[in-house]
C-alpha cells in the first residue's frame, strides 16, 4: 500500500484544503493522473498521483484542511492483493436514504464520500463526518474576497522571506531583437494561425538554454545550501485577473520545441487563470521568468521566489536608436534583467548568463 | 418477588378467577392434569369443576363453546395446548369470534380470552413447536398479545378479560420456567403499546415473545463491541404500536426484526414494511430480519438450534447492517 499525502505546493504552503476527489475508491489511477483538487492559499490545484494502482481508501474528506504531509488516501499498488475490509461493489453507488436526506440538508457532495456501511454504502455517519470536516474549514469555498486576502498574505510571506534571507544582486542588459523578430515573422507566415509563436516563448527558450551554461542559477536553496536541479522547469509569472500572481512551471523548457513550448505556455496561462493548475506545476519550478512588458515598463528587477535562487525579468519591447557597425539605426530592443542569490552565484556568472541569453536570441532558428 | 413465568400466569389466572365469578377456564387437561404446562395445577380443587373444565380433544368444539359462553355473558378463558393445534379452531376464531361484532351490526360482542402456547426450543418437534401468532395478527377484530416478561404474563391476562372483544395470548412455552422479578402489586397492564426494554442509539432490535431474551443477550454482546442496540418488545402484535417502532428507528436509523416464525410472510415482514412506509428517509441501512429456517421444526437438538433464531445470528445480522464483520 502506498500513502498519498497532502503535497507541498510552494515553499510558503503549510496546509491545504482538500476540495474534491477526482477518483473514487476502487478506481484505478495511473502515474501522473489527477486524483484530487486541493485549495492552497493561492489557487485551487489539481493534484497528480505518482503511484500507479487502485485507490483503496480515502482518509480525508472534501472540505478538510490538513497540514502538508498528511496522508490523504491509500493507494493499492499494482499487484497488491485487495484488502478484504473494502469490498468493491460494482454498479450503482450505494447511499442510504438517511444519508441522502442528510447530505441534501447539509449540502454535502455524496459522490466523493467513501461509504462504510453495508456493501460499501454511504451512511448517515459518513455524511456527517464529511460535513464536519468541511465545517472545520475557516471559510466556505468561493469567497473570492477572502481568497484575495489569503493570496496577498501568501505573496507577502514569500517575498518578505526572500528579502530577509536572500542577498539579491541585480544585472541587466538590453538585447537587440531585430533578428529574432524578423525570423519570427517569417516563421509565423509559414505556420497555421493556431500554431503561431509569440516572441515570449523565444525568451523562455533562450533562458532555459542559457541555464545549461550557468547551471548554478537553476538551483534550489535547501537547508543552507544550493542543490542544482538536473531539469529546467521555468516558472512563468502569470498575473491573475483578480490581482496577485502565480508562477507555475513549464516543465523541461530547455528540451521542448518552440511549438510545444508555445502550446504549453498558452495552456498554462489559461489554467492558471481558471484555477486548474496541477500540483507538480506549482511545486517544482527551478527558476522564474517574469515579463512586465505589457504594462509598458522597460525593465523589471524582481524579487526571487524561494527556494529558487534566480529570477529573470523582461521589460517592454521598444524601438530605440541603436548603433550597428558605427551606424545609428532603429532597432527593436528589450531589457533583460537577472535577480540572483549572491549566496549561490556571483555577478560574473550572472553576467555570463545574460550574455548567453543575448547570444541565443541572435540565432533564433536554433532555439 | 422472584417468580417464574409459569407462576406469573398461574397468579393471573387465580386472580381472575377470584375477582370475577363469570370467569372460568376450559381446555384440554386443564383440570385433573393441572394443565399441560402446569398453569392450572390445583385449580380444580380450589375452584371446582364448574370453573375448571376439562374438554374433549376437539379445538373447534371448545373454542366454539367459549365463544358461545362469551356471547352469553360469561368471561371464558380457553386454553389451547399449542398454536399448532389451534388451527383446528381457526374457523371458529376467524368466522365467528373475530366477525360477530361486525356481522351483528355491533349488537353482540365476544369477550373471549384464548391462551395458547407457542414456539420451539424444547425438542417437541414439528407437531408442537411452530410460531403462528403472526397469522393471528393478520385477523382484524381480535387483539394479539405476546407476553415476554413475568409482569406481562400475569398482567396481560387481567387486561385481556376487560376487553369487549376476543383477545389471544401467546405464551412462549420456552419461557414457562424462566424467572423474573414480579412486583407483588403487579396487576393489569396496558395492552396497546410496545415497550423499549433497553435503550440504545445504534440500531433497533425489534422483537416479541420468546425471542426477547435472545435479543437482550445479543444486545449485551453488541455493547461489548461498541454497538448500542435499542431493544423494542412489541408486546402487542395487533393492534401494532407503529409509533414506538418508528420513534426508535428514527433515532437509531437501523433495524433488525427478530421473529421466531418462518421468514416468508412473517410478522417481521409486516414490521419491516411499516418501517419502510414510515421511516424510509431515516434508514441508514436495509431493515434486517432474523427468523427461523423455512423447515418444519426438527426434533434433534442440534438441528432445532440451527433452525431457530440464535444470539449469534442476531449479533451477526446487526453487525452486517453496520458494515462491521
Amino acid at each position: 500500500m502506498a500513502e498519498f499525502r497532502m503535497p507541498t505546493l510552494g515553499a510558503d504552503m503549510t496546509a491545504g484544503t482538500l476540495v474534491a476527489w477526482k477518483k473514487k475508491p476502487g478506481e484505478r489511477v495511473a502515474r501522473g493522473e489527477i486524483i484530487a483538487e486541493v485549495d492552497t492559499d493561492k489557487a485551487t490545484i489539481e493534484v497528480e498521483v505518482f503511484t500507479a494502482g487502485t485507490l483503496e481508501q480515502i482518509l480525508v474528506q472534501p472540505g478538510a484542511k490538513v497540514p502538508v504531509g498528511t496522508v490523504l488516501a491509500i493507494i493499492r499498488e499494482e499487484g497488491e492483493a485487495a484488502s478484504p475490509a473494502a469490498p468493491a461493489v460494482p454498479g450503482r453507488l450505494r447511499i442510504s436514504p438517511a444519508a441522502r436526506q442528510r447530505a441534501r440538508e447539509l449540502g454535502v457532495e455524496l459522490l466523493t464520500i467513501r461509504g462504510t456501511g453495508p456493501e460499501g454504502a454511504v451512511t448517515l455517519q459518513d455524511v456527517e463526518l464529511a460535513a464536519q470536516a468541511r465545517g472545520e474549514r475557516p471559510e466556505a469555498r468561493g469567497e473570492a474576497a477572502d481568497r484575495q486576502a489569503r493570496l496577498r498574505q501568501a505573496i507577502a510571506a514569500a517575498m518578505a522571506r526572500s528579502k530577509r534571507e536572500i542577498p539579491h544582486y541585480y544585472l541587466s542588459t538590453t538585447i537587440d531583437m531585430n533578428r529574432a523578430l524578423a525570423w519570427l515573422k517569417e516563421e509565423n507566415a509559414r505556420r497555421p494561425v493556431t500554431e503561431r509563436l509569440l516572441y515570449g516563448v523565444l525568451l523562455i527558450k533562450a533562458v532555459a538554454l542559457a541555464l545549461r551554461e550557468v547551471p548554478e542559477l537553476n538551483s534550489l536553496w535547501v537547508e543552507g545550501r544550493a542543490v542544482r536541479s538536473p531539469m529546467v522547469h521555468v516558472g512563468v509569472a502569470v498575473s491573475l485577473r483578480q490581482g496577485g500572481l502565480i508562477a507555475p512551471a513549464l516543465h523541461d523548457a530547455d528540451r521542448q520545441s518552440l511549438t510545444d513550448l508555445m502550446r504549453n505556455f498558452r495552456d498554462l496561462v489559461n489554467r492558471a487563470r481558471s484555477g486548474t493548475l496541477r500540483s507538480s506545476e506549482l511545486s517544482d519550478p527551478t527558476i522564474t521568468v517574469t515579463s512586465l512588458g505589457e504594462q509598458g515598463v522597460e525593465s523589471v528587477l524582481g524579487v526571487i521566489y524561494p527556494p529558487q535562487v534566480a529570477l529573470v525579468g523582461f521589460g517592454k519591447l521598444v524601438e530605440r536608436p541603436w548603433v550597428v557597425d558605427s551606424q545609428i539605426v532603429v532597432r527593436p530592443v528589450i531589457t533583460a534583467s537577472l535577480s540572483a542569490d549572491h549566496r549561490v552565484s556571483d555577478g560574473h556568472r550572472g553576467g555570463l548568463f545574460l550574455a548567453a541569453v543575448e547570444r541565443l536570441l541572435q540565432r533564433p532558428e536554433r532555439l | 418477588m422472584k417468580t417464574t413465568y409459569r407462576e406469573a400466569v398461574r397468579a393471573g389466572l387465580r386472580e381472575a378467577l377470584l375477582n370475577d365469578e363469570r370467569v372460568f377456564l376450559m381446555g384440554e387437561d386443564v383440570g385433573k392434569y393441572g394443565g399441560t404446562y402446569a398453569c392450572s395445577k390445583g385449580f380444580l380443587d380450589d375452584f371446582g369443576p364448574e370453573r375448571i373444565r376439562d374438554t374433549p380433544l376437539s379445538e373447534s368444539t371448545f373454542v366454539g363453546a367459549g365463544i358461545g359462553a362469551a356471547l352469553g355473558g360469561m368471561r371464558p378463558i380457553v386454553e389451547v395446548m399449542t398454536v399448532n393445534f389451534s388451527l383446528l379452531a381457526l374457523d371458529q376464531i376467524l368466522n365467528n369470534a373475530a366477525t360477530i361484532r361486525h356481522m351483528s351490526g355491533g349488537q353482540f360482542s365476544v369477550p373471549l380470552v384464548v391462551r395458547m402456547a407457542t414456539g420451539g426450543g424444547r425438542q417437541v418437534a414439528a407437531q408442537h413447536s411452530h410460531s403462528l401468532e403472526g397469522w393471528y395478527a393478520h385477523i382484524p377484530g381480535i387483539t394479539v398479545l405476546t407476553p415476554a416478561t413475568v409482569t406481562d404474563a400475569k398482567g396481560m391476562l387481567l387486561s385481556a378479560l376487560r376487553e369487549p372483544d376476543p383477545v389471544f395470548i401467546f405464551e412462549h412455552a420456552y419461557l414457562y420456567p424462566m424467572e423474573g422479578e414480579l412486583d407483588e402489586r403487579a396487576g393489569a397492564v396496558e395492552i396497546r403499546q410496545a415497550a423499549v426494554r433497553r435503550p440504545g442509539r445504534d440500531v433497533s432490535l425489534i422483537t416479541f415473545g420468546g425471542c426477547l431474551w435472545k435479543v437482550l443477550q445479543a444486545a449485551d454482546q453488541l455493547s461489548v463491541q461498541g454497538i448500542e442496540a435499542e431493544v423494542v418488545d412489541l408486546r402487542v402484535l395487533r393492534p401494532l404500536d407503529t409509533a414506538t417502532i418508528l420513534a426508535s428507528v428514527k433515532k437509531t436509523h437501523r433495524a433488525v426484526v427478530v421473529d421466531e416464525a418462518w421468514q416468508t410472510g412473517s410478522f417481521a415482514a409486516e414490521v419491516s414494511a411499516r418501517i419502510m412506509e414510515g421511516a424510509f428517509f431515516d434508514l441508514d441501512a436495509p431493515v434486517g430480519r432474523v427468523c427461523s429456517a423455512e423447515v418444519p421444526l426438527p426434533y434433534p437438538k442440534h438441528l432445532e438450534d440451527a433452525a431457530l433464531p440464535s444470539v449469534e445470528g442476531i449479533v451477526q445480522a446487526t453487525k452486517n447492517l453496520l458494515g462491521r464483520s
